[in-house]
Protein backbone atom coordinates (compact mmCIF):
# COMPACT_ATOMS: atom_id res chain seq x y z
CA UNK A 1 0.00 0.00 0.00
CA UNK A 2 2.69 2.08 0.95
CA UNK A 3 4.81 2.06 -2.25
CA UNK A 4 1.07 2.22 -4.29
CA UNK A 5 0.80 5.13 -2.64
CA UNK A 6 4.61 6.30 -3.00
CA UNK A 7 4.52 5.92 -6.86
CA UNK A 8 2.03 8.35 -7.22
CA UNK A 9 2.84 10.90 -4.61
CA UNK A 10 4.28 14.34 -5.40
CA UNK A 11 5.76 15.10 -2.39
CA UNK A 12 8.40 13.32 -0.18
CA UNK A 13 11.60 11.11 -0.36
CA UNK A 14 9.97 8.74 -3.02
CA UNK A 15 9.54 11.53 -5.46
CA UNK A 16 12.91 13.24 -4.97
CA UNK A 17 14.81 10.10 -5.49
CA UNK A 18 13.01 9.36 -9.02
CA UNK A 19 13.35 12.67 -10.00
CA UNK A 20 17.22 11.96 -9.55
CA UNK A 21 16.50 8.79 -11.56
CA UNK A 22 15.06 10.16 -14.13
CA UNK A 23 17.86 13.03 -14.57
CA UNK A 24 20.62 10.12 -14.07
CA UNK A 25 19.03 8.37 -17.01
CA UNK A 26 19.05 11.56 -19.22
CA UNK A 27 22.63 12.28 -18.55
CA UNK A 28 24.90 9.49 -18.97
CA UNK A 29 27.89 11.62 -17.50
CA UNK A 30 26.61 13.17 -14.65
CA UNK A 31 28.77 15.49 -13.39
CA UNK A 32 30.47 14.55 -9.83
CA UNK A 33 30.22 18.38 -9.12
CA UNK A 34 26.54 17.67 -8.52
CA UNK A 35 26.71 15.82 -4.97
CA UNK A 36 29.61 18.42 -3.99
CA UNK A 37 32.41 15.76 -3.76
CA UNK A 38 35.50 14.88 -6.14
CA UNK A 39 34.33 11.13 -4.81
CA UNK A 40 31.05 11.57 -7.35
CA UNK A 41 28.48 9.69 -4.45
CA UNK A 42 26.13 8.88 -7.46
CA UNK A 43 24.56 6.11 -5.48
CA UNK A 44 21.72 8.30 -4.50
CA UNK A 45 19.98 7.48 -7.78
CA UNK A 46 19.31 4.03 -6.27
CA UNK A 47 17.73 5.11 -3.47
CA UNK A 48 18.04 5.24 -0.30
CA UNK A 49 20.56 2.55 0.62
CA UNK A 50 17.93 -0.35 2.33
CA UNK A 51 20.28 -3.24 3.78
CA UNK A 52 19.81 -7.07 3.52
CA UNK A 53 19.74 -8.71 7.10
CA UNK A 54 20.37 -12.23 7.19
CA UNK A 55 17.17 -13.98 7.59
CA UNK A 56 17.68 -15.35 10.83
CA UNK A 57 16.14 -14.67 14.29
CA UNK A 58 19.67 -12.58 15.79
CA UNK A 59 20.96 -10.86 12.75
CA UNK A 60 23.75 -10.00 15.08
CA UNK A 61 24.28 -13.25 16.57
CA UNK A 62 24.81 -14.95 13.52
CA UNK A 63 27.31 -11.86 12.45
CA UNK A 64 29.44 -12.91 16.04
CA UNK A 65 29.30 -16.34 14.78
CA UNK A 66 31.36 -15.80 11.98
CA UNK A 67 33.39 -12.82 12.77
CA UNK A 68 34.47 -12.97 16.15
CA UNK A 69 38.15 -14.20 16.80
CA UNK A 70 38.24 -14.32 20.35
CA UNK A 71 35.90 -16.84 20.95
CA UNK A 72 36.98 -18.52 17.56
CA UNK A 73 40.22 -17.96 15.98
CA UNK A 74 39.80 -19.64 12.97
CA UNK A 75 36.73 -17.95 11.47
CA UNK A 76 37.14 -16.64 8.28
CA UNK A 77 36.27 -12.86 8.82
CA UNK A 78 38.32 -10.70 11.12
CA UNK A 79 36.90 -7.15 11.56
CA UNK A 80 39.54 -3.97 11.41
CA UNK A 81 39.65 -2.89 14.62
CA UNK A 82 42.10 -1.29 16.89
CA UNK A 83 42.72 2.91 16.79
CA UNK A 84 43.35 5.86 18.50
CA UNK A 85 41.44 8.58 17.76
CA UNK A 86 41.21 12.19 19.50
CA UNK A 87 39.86 15.73 19.00
CA UNK A 88 39.65 18.64 20.91
CA UNK A 89 37.73 22.22 21.13
CA UNK A 90 40.37 25.05 21.80
CA UNK A 91 40.36 28.97 21.44
CA UNK A 92 41.52 28.78 18.23
CA UNK A 93 38.98 26.22 16.87
CA UNK A 94 39.22 22.06 16.85
CA UNK A 95 42.03 19.66 16.35
CA UNK A 96 41.68 16.15 15.42
CA UNK A 97 44.34 13.88 15.36
CA UNK A 98 44.46 10.06 14.67
CA UNK A 99 46.88 7.31 14.13
CA UNK A 100 46.44 5.37 10.92
CA UNK A 101 47.07 1.70 11.79
CA UNK A 102 44.67 -1.37 11.07
CA UNK A 103 44.69 -4.63 12.42
CA UNK A 104 42.60 -7.82 12.05
CA UNK A 105 43.14 -9.69 15.03
CA UNK A 106 47.41 -9.69 15.37
CA UNK A 107 48.08 -8.97 12.23
CA UNK A 108 48.84 -5.19 11.19
CA UNK A 109 46.34 -5.05 8.25
CA UNK A 110 47.92 -1.92 7.06
CA UNK A 111 50.04 1.12 8.06
CA UNK A 112 48.45 3.98 5.79
CA UNK A 113 44.84 3.85 6.62
CA UNK A 114 43.30 7.62 6.28
CA UNK A 115 41.05 7.47 9.53
CA UNK A 116 39.56 10.94 9.48
CA UNK A 117 36.83 11.50 6.70
CA UNK A 118 36.65 14.47 4.80
CA UNK A 119 32.72 14.56 5.00
CA UNK A 120 32.60 18.24 3.45
CA UNK A 121 35.15 20.98 3.84
CA UNK A 122 33.58 21.67 7.14
CA UNK A 123 32.87 18.82 8.45
CA UNK A 124 35.48 16.04 9.63
CA UNK A 125 34.62 12.53 11.00
CA UNK A 126 37.11 10.04 12.88
CA UNK A 127 36.80 6.34 12.09
CA UNK A 128 36.85 3.95 15.44
CA UNK A 129 35.77 0.32 15.40
CA UNK A 130 34.80 -1.01 11.83
CA UNK A 131 36.58 0.47 9.33
CA UNK A 132 33.86 -0.21 6.91
CA UNK A 133 31.21 0.60 8.94
CA UNK A 134 32.53 4.47 9.64
CA UNK A 135 33.90 4.71 6.03
CA UNK A 136 30.46 4.04 4.27
CA UNK A 137 28.24 5.87 6.91
CA UNK A 138 30.36 8.96 7.45
CA UNK A 139 30.54 9.21 3.32
CA UNK A 140 26.64 8.63 3.77
CA UNK A 141 26.27 11.39 6.06
CA UNK A 142 28.18 13.94 3.49
CA UNK A 143 25.43 13.08 1.13
CA UNK A 144 23.05 14.08 3.39
CA UNK A 145 24.32 17.21 4.21
CA UNK A 146 24.73 18.20 0.85
CA UNK A 147 21.21 17.60 0.31
CA UNK A 148 20.49 19.80 3.18
CA UNK A 149 22.57 22.44 1.77
CA UNK A 150 20.91 22.47 -1.16
CA UNK A 151 17.25 22.19 0.58
CA UNK A 152 18.03 24.54 3.34
CA UNK A 153 20.57 26.82 1.40
CA UNK A 154 22.64 26.77 4.39
CA UNK A 155 25.28 24.70 5.77
CA UNK A 156 24.45 21.93 7.95
CA UNK A 157 24.71 22.68 11.60
CA UNK A 158 27.51 20.50 13.13
CA UNK A 159 24.63 19.16 16.20
CA UNK A 160 22.50 18.37 13.06
CA UNK A 161 24.61 16.37 11.37
CA UNK A 162 25.82 14.29 14.20
CA UNK A 163 22.42 13.83 15.19
CA UNK A 164 21.71 12.60 11.79
CA UNK A 165 24.14 10.06 12.07
CA UNK A 166 23.53 9.07 15.65
CA UNK A 167 19.75 8.37 14.71
CA UNK A 168 21.26 6.52 11.68
CA UNK A 169 22.71 3.91 13.67
CA UNK A 170 20.40 3.82 16.56
CA UNK A 171 18.38 2.49 13.76
CA UNK A 172 20.38 -0.58 13.42
CA UNK A 173 21.38 -0.85 16.75
CA UNK A 174 21.95 -4.63 18.14
CA UNK A 175 22.67 -5.89 14.57
CA UNK A 176 26.27 -5.57 14.80
CA UNK A 177 27.27 -2.06 13.56
CA UNK A 178 30.42 -1.00 15.56
CA UNK A 179 31.53 2.37 14.81
CA UNK A 180 33.12 5.08 17.37
CA UNK A 181 33.38 8.51 15.77
CA UNK A 182 33.89 12.18 16.17
CA UNK A 183 31.85 14.66 14.16
CA UNK A 184 33.87 17.97 14.21
CA UNK A 185 33.17 20.90 12.68
CA UNK A 186 32.57 24.98 12.60
CA UNK A 187 29.16 25.97 12.12
CA UNK A 188 26.74 29.26 13.41
CA UNK A 189 28.16 28.26 16.94
CA UNK A 190 31.76 28.16 16.01
CA UNK A 191 33.44 24.95 16.68
CA UNK A 192 31.65 21.71 18.15
CA UNK A 193 32.71 17.99 18.61
CA UNK A 194 30.07 15.26 19.12
CA UNK A 195 30.74 11.67 20.26
CA UNK A 196 28.55 9.45 18.20
CA UNK A 197 29.21 5.86 18.78
CA UNK A 198 27.28 2.68 17.56
CA UNK A 199 24.98 2.34 20.56
CA UNK A 200 23.13 5.44 19.79
CA UNK A 201 25.00 7.37 22.02
CA UNK A 202 25.68 11.36 21.22
CA UNK A 203 27.48 13.56 22.85
CA UNK A 204 28.75 17.11 22.50
CA UNK A 205 31.66 17.96 24.65
CA UNK A 206 35.40 19.99 24.71
CA UNK A 207 37.71 16.87 24.39
CA UNK A 208 37.13 13.15 23.38
CA UNK A 209 39.46 10.54 22.40
CA UNK A 210 37.70 7.53 21.22
CA UNK A 211 39.58 4.05 20.24
CA UNK A 212 41.54 0.95 22.23
CA UNK A 213 44.64 3.74 22.90
CA UNK A 214 42.03 6.00 24.51
CA UNK A 215 43.28 5.56 27.58
CA UNK A 216 47.08 6.29 26.54
CA UNK A 217 45.94 9.35 24.86
CA UNK A 218 43.58 10.81 27.58
CA UNK A 219 46.04 10.57 30.43
CA UNK A 220 48.56 12.83 28.26
CA UNK A 221 45.67 15.39 27.02
CA UNK A 222 44.16 15.66 30.16
CA UNK A 223 47.10 16.66 31.36
CA UNK A 224 48.37 19.23 29.11
CA UNK A 225 44.39 20.88 27.81
CA UNK A 226 43.81 24.40 28.07
CA UNK A 227 41.30 26.35 26.52
CA UNK A 228 43.34 29.11 25.89
CA UNK A 229 45.99 26.59 24.20
CA UNK A 230 47.71 28.71 21.19
CA UNK A 231 47.58 27.31 17.67
CA UNK A 232 51.06 25.65 17.72
CA UNK A 233 50.52 24.48 20.73
CA UNK A 234 47.15 22.78 20.75
CA UNK A 235 48.78 20.65 17.15
CA UNK A 236 51.68 19.96 19.42
CA UNK A 237 49.13 18.28 21.97
CA UNK A 238 47.17 16.56 19.33
CA UNK A 239 50.22 14.64 17.83
CA UNK A 240 51.56 14.00 21.36
CA UNK A 241 48.66 12.67 22.37
CA UNK A 242 48.67 10.16 19.50
CA UNK A 243 52.01 9.43 20.02
CA UNK A 244 51.59 8.01 23.58
CA UNK A 245 49.06 5.76 22.02
CA UNK A 246 50.94 4.76 19.44
CA UNK A 247 53.81 3.57 22.11
CA UNK A 248 51.82 1.99 24.55
CA UNK A 249 49.06 0.48 22.45
CA UNK A 250 49.62 -2.43 19.96
CA UNK A 251 46.95 -2.13 17.85
CA UNK A 252 47.96 1.82 17.35
CA UNK A 253 50.68 3.13 15.39
CA UNK A 254 52.74 4.35 12.11
CA UNK A 255 51.90 7.76 11.36
CA UNK A 256 49.78 10.36 13.08
CA UNK A 257 47.17 12.36 10.92
CA UNK A 258 46.97 15.63 11.88
CA UNK A 259 43.94 18.50 10.71
CA UNK A 260 42.90 21.37 12.07
CA UNK A 261 39.30 23.19 12.03
CA UNK A 262 38.87 26.96 12.01
CA UNK A 263 36.65 29.13 10.57
CA UNK A 264 37.34 28.97 7.12
CA UNK A 265 37.09 25.01 6.96
CA UNK A 266 39.63 21.95 8.27
CA UNK A 267 43.02 21.80 6.77
CA UNK A 268 45.32 19.37 6.77
CA UNK A 269 48.52 19.72 8.68
CA UNK A 270 50.24 17.21 8.36
CA UNK A 271 51.23 13.34 8.61
CA UNK A 272 54.11 11.98 11.05
CA UNK A 273 55.76 8.94 11.59
CA UNK A 274 55.78 7.60 15.27
CA UNK A 275 58.87 6.32 15.12
CA UNK A 276 59.52 9.72 13.84
CA UNK A 277 58.68 11.31 16.60
CA UNK A 278 59.70 8.71 19.08
CA UNK A 279 63.71 9.84 18.26
CA UNK A 280 63.80 12.73 16.55
CA UNK A 281 60.36 14.98 17.30
CA UNK A 282 58.42 17.09 14.62
CA UNK A 283 61.19 19.40 14.15
CA UNK A 284 64.18 16.81 14.30
CA UNK A 285 64.89 17.65 17.57
CA UNK A 286 63.79 16.74 20.13
CA UNK A 287 61.89 13.16 20.56
CA UNK A 288 58.65 12.54 22.27
CA UNK A 289 60.18 9.26 23.44
CA UNK A 290 60.88 8.91 27.13
CA UNK A 291 64.14 6.83 26.74
CA UNK A 292 65.16 9.96 24.39
CA UNK A 293 63.93 12.88 27.10
CA UNK A 294 65.83 11.39 29.73
CA UNK A 295 68.98 10.37 27.56
CA UNK A 296 71.97 11.48 29.81
CA UNK A 297 70.63 11.69 33.25
CA UNK A 298 70.96 9.82 36.09
CA UNK A 299 69.02 9.41 39.59
CA UNK A 300 72.10 7.83 41.21
CA UNK A 301 73.34 9.85 44.24
CA UNK A 302 77.01 8.61 44.57
CA UNK A 303 78.89 10.24 47.25
CA UNK A 304 81.24 12.75 45.75
CA UNK B 1 26.40 2.96 35.76
CA UNK B 2 24.27 5.58 36.35
CA UNK B 3 22.57 6.53 39.62
CA UNK B 4 19.81 8.65 40.25
CA UNK B 5 17.87 9.51 43.43
CA UNK B 6 14.19 10.85 43.93
CA UNK B 7 12.08 11.85 47.33
CA UNK B 8 8.72 14.21 47.77
CA UNK B 9 8.93 16.73 50.80
CA UNK B 10 6.51 19.15 51.96
CA UNK B 11 5.11 20.31 48.44
CA UNK B 12 7.90 19.55 46.58
CA UNK B 13 9.87 16.72 44.93
CA UNK B 14 13.87 16.09 44.44
CA UNK B 15 15.61 14.64 41.84
CA UNK B 16 18.66 13.94 41.43
CA UNK B 17 20.86 12.23 39.34
CA UNK B 18 24.93 11.82 38.54
CA UNK B 19 26.46 13.36 35.12
CA UNK B 20 28.87 10.90 34.20
CA UNK B 21 28.91 9.21 30.38
CA UNK B 22 30.98 6.48 30.76
CA UNK B 23 32.07 4.08 28.21
CA UNK B 24 33.71 0.63 29.65
CA UNK B 25 36.28 2.29 32.13
CA UNK B 26 36.31 5.89 30.85
CA UNK B 27 34.24 8.68 31.55
CA UNK B 28 33.04 10.47 28.34
CA UNK B 29 31.88 13.03 29.81
CA UNK B 30 31.52 14.69 33.45
CA UNK B 31 28.24 17.27 32.98
CA UNK B 32 25.98 15.20 31.07
CA UNK B 33 22.30 16.13 32.09
CA UNK B 34 20.16 12.92 33.02
CA UNK B 35 17.09 14.72 34.28
CA UNK B 36 14.69 15.86 31.54
CA UNK B 37 11.98 18.35 32.30
CA UNK B 38 8.92 16.92 30.53
CA UNK B 39 6.18 19.56 31.36
CA UNK B 40 5.79 22.84 33.23
CA UNK B 41 5.64 20.19 36.50
CA UNK B 42 6.97 17.27 35.34
CA UNK B 43 10.49 15.86 35.49
CA UNK B 44 11.91 12.65 34.45
CA UNK B 45 15.32 11.09 35.53
CA UNK B 46 16.46 8.32 33.44
CA UNK B 47 19.07 5.62 33.35
CA UNK B 48 20.04 2.46 31.78
CA UNK B 49 21.59 1.07 28.52
CA UNK B 50 23.44 3.77 26.28
CA UNK B 51 21.68 5.65 23.18
CA UNK B 52 18.37 3.65 24.47
CA UNK B 53 17.95 6.33 27.44
CA UNK B 54 18.43 9.52 25.51
CA UNK B 55 16.86 8.07 22.78
CA UNK B 56 13.29 7.11 24.82
CA UNK B 57 13.76 10.35 26.85
CA UNK B 58 13.24 12.75 23.94
CA UNK B 59 10.39 10.72 22.71
CA UNK B 60 8.83 10.78 25.92
CA UNK B 61 9.66 14.82 26.09
CA UNK B 62 8.16 15.34 22.08
CA UNK B 63 5.15 13.62 22.78
CA UNK B 64 4.12 15.20 25.97
CA UNK B 65 4.76 18.45 24.56
CA UNK B 66 2.47 17.61 21.64
CA UNK B 67 -0.21 16.67 23.82
CA UNK B 68 0.24 20.04 25.58
CA UNK B 69 0.26 21.99 22.28
CA UNK B 70 -2.79 19.81 20.98
CA UNK B 71 -4.57 20.66 24.32
CA UNK B 72 -3.14 23.90 25.48
CA UNK B 73 -2.88 22.07 28.83
CA UNK B 74 -0.28 19.20 29.61
CA UNK B 75 -1.03 15.46 31.22
CA UNK B 76 -1.27 15.59 35.15
CA UNK B 77 1.51 13.51 36.14
CA UNK B 78 -0.53 10.26 37.12
CA UNK B 79 -1.31 10.16 33.44
CA UNK B 80 2.14 11.20 32.03
CA UNK B 81 3.69 8.42 34.17
CA UNK B 82 1.01 5.93 33.21
CA UNK B 83 1.60 6.96 29.72
CA UNK B 84 4.92 6.71 29.43
CA UNK B 85 4.53 3.07 31.35
CA UNK B 86 2.64 1.99 28.51
CA UNK B 87 5.21 3.33 26.16
CA UNK B 88 8.32 1.42 28.22
CA UNK B 89 5.73 -2.02 28.53
CA UNK B 90 4.68 -1.63 24.53
CA UNK B 91 8.76 -1.49 23.78
CA UNK B 92 9.31 -4.34 26.11
CA UNK B 93 7.64 -6.99 23.72
CA UNK B 94 9.00 -5.59 20.68
CA UNK B 95 12.04 -6.68 18.38
CA UNK B 96 14.41 -4.08 20.39
CA UNK B 97 12.94 -3.21 23.62
CA UNK B 98 13.85 -0.10 25.20
CA UNK B 99 16.26 -0.58 28.59
CA UNK B 100 15.51 2.70 30.17
CA UNK B 101 14.73 2.92 34.05
CA UNK B 102 13.21 6.22 35.29
CA UNK B 103 12.37 8.37 38.26
CA UNK B 104 9.56 10.35 37.58
CA UNK B 105 8.83 13.48 40.49
CA UNK B 106 5.61 15.81 39.35
CA UNK B 107 3.50 18.03 41.44
CA UNK B 108 0.22 17.92 40.71
CA UNK B 109 -1.30 21.52 40.43
CA UNK B 110 -5.13 20.42 40.41
CA UNK B 111 -4.76 18.73 43.55
CA UNK B 112 -1.50 20.11 45.15
CA UNK B 113 0.54 16.91 45.73
CA UNK B 114 4.04 15.91 44.59
CA UNK B 115 4.38 12.91 43.14
CA UNK B 116 7.20 10.21 42.76
CA UNK B 117 6.73 7.36 40.64
CA UNK B 118 9.62 4.44 40.21
CA UNK B 119 9.50 2.85 36.55
CA UNK B 120 11.82 0.71 35.53
CA UNK B 121 12.64 -1.23 32.05
CA UNK B 122 9.97 -4.03 32.29
CA UNK B 123 7.43 -1.22 33.05
CA UNK B 124 6.59 -1.97 36.50
CA UNK B 125 5.35 1.63 38.21
CA UNK B 126 4.46 2.10 41.48
CA UNK B 127 4.19 5.33 42.83
CA UNK B 128 6.93 5.72 46.31
CA UNK B 129 7.84 8.85 48.72
CA UNK B 130 11.29 7.94 47.54
CA UNK B 131 13.28 6.26 45.22
CA UNK B 132 16.54 5.15 43.46
CA UNK B 133 17.99 3.35 40.70
CA UNK B 134 21.53 1.86 40.14
CA UNK B 135 24.07 1.06 42.67
CA UNK B 136 22.90 3.97 44.70
CA UNK B 137 19.51 2.39 45.28
CA UNK B 138 21.28 -0.45 47.84
CA UNK B 139 22.95 2.76 50.05
CA UNK B 140 20.28 5.18 49.46
CA UNK B 141 16.86 3.17 49.93
CA UNK B 142 17.92 1.47 53.51
CA UNK B 143 19.16 5.37 54.71
CA UNK B 144 16.30 6.93 53.15
CA UNK B 145 13.91 4.38 55.56
CA UNK B 146 15.33 5.99 58.10
CA UNK B 147 15.83 9.48 57.49
CA UNK B 148 13.01 10.58 54.56
CA UNK B 149 10.00 12.98 56.30
CA UNK B 150 7.22 13.83 53.75
CA UNK B 151 6.57 16.65 55.74
CA UNK B 152 10.65 17.85 55.37
CA UNK B 153 10.81 21.67 54.00
CA UNK B 154 13.49 21.80 50.93
CA UNK B 155 16.61 22.15 53.75
CA UNK B 156 15.85 18.88 54.91
CA UNK B 157 14.81 17.22 51.96
CA UNK B 158 18.36 18.52 50.56
CA UNK B 159 20.30 16.92 53.59
CA UNK B 160 18.62 13.84 53.19
CA UNK B 161 19.47 13.75 49.20
CA UNK B 162 22.99 15.37 50.89
CA UNK B 163 23.38 12.21 52.69
CA UNK B 164 22.15 9.92 50.11
CA UNK B 165 24.98 11.21 47.77
CA UNK B 166 27.46 11.52 50.60
CA UNK B 167 27.17 7.48 51.67
CA UNK B 168 27.44 6.14 48.22
CA UNK B 169 30.89 8.71 47.42
CA UNK B 170 31.91 7.26 51.18
CA UNK B 171 30.93 3.39 50.32
CA UNK B 172 30.80 2.94 46.09
CA UNK B 173 33.80 1.35 44.42
CA UNK B 174 33.00 3.39 41.71
CA UNK B 175 31.48 6.84 42.70
CA UNK B 176 30.44 9.36 40.17
CA UNK B 177 31.71 12.83 40.97
CA UNK B 178 29.06 15.23 40.38
CA UNK B 179 25.12 15.29 40.43
CA UNK B 180 22.92 17.61 39.19
CA UNK B 181 20.15 17.94 41.34
CA UNK B 182 16.08 19.50 40.02
CA UNK B 183 13.26 20.26 41.96
CA UNK B 184 9.56 20.60 40.92
CA UNK B 185 7.12 22.45 43.25
CA UNK B 186 3.69 24.71 43.00
CA UNK B 187 6.19 27.04 41.16
CA UNK B 188 7.49 24.64 38.72
CA UNK B 189 10.76 23.08 37.82
CA UNK B 190 14.35 24.12 38.94
CA UNK B 191 17.70 23.30 39.03
CA UNK B 192 19.61 23.35 42.40
CA UNK B 193 23.45 23.22 43.59
CA UNK B 194 24.03 20.93 45.79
Amino acid sequence: MNSFADRFSTTGTAVEQRRIKEYVADEEDVSDSMWGSEAGFGTIAHGTPNFMVPTVPDPSAFLRLHTDDHADPSCRIKIKHGTTTLAFRYQGGVIVAVDSRATAGSYVASGTVKKVIEINPYLLGTMAGGAADCQYWETYLGMQCRLHELRNRERISVAAASKYLSNLVYNYKGMGLSMGTMICGWDKTGPAIFYVDSDGTRLKGDLFSVGSGSTFAYGVLDQGYRWDLTDEEAQELGRRGIYAAGHRDAFSGNTINLYHVQQQGWKFIGNYDVSEMHYNGPTGTAGYGYGVRVEGRSSANPPA
Amino acid sequence: MDISFALTGKGYVLVAADTTAARSIIKMKSDEDKIKVLSPHLLMAFSGEPGDTVNFAEYVERNLRLYHIRHTYPLRPASAASWIRRSLAESLRSRSPYSVNLLLGGYDTATHTPELYWVDYLGTMTSVPFGAHGYGSYFALSLLDRYHDPEAGLEEGLAALRRCIDEVSKRLVVSPGKYKVKVVDKDGVREIEL
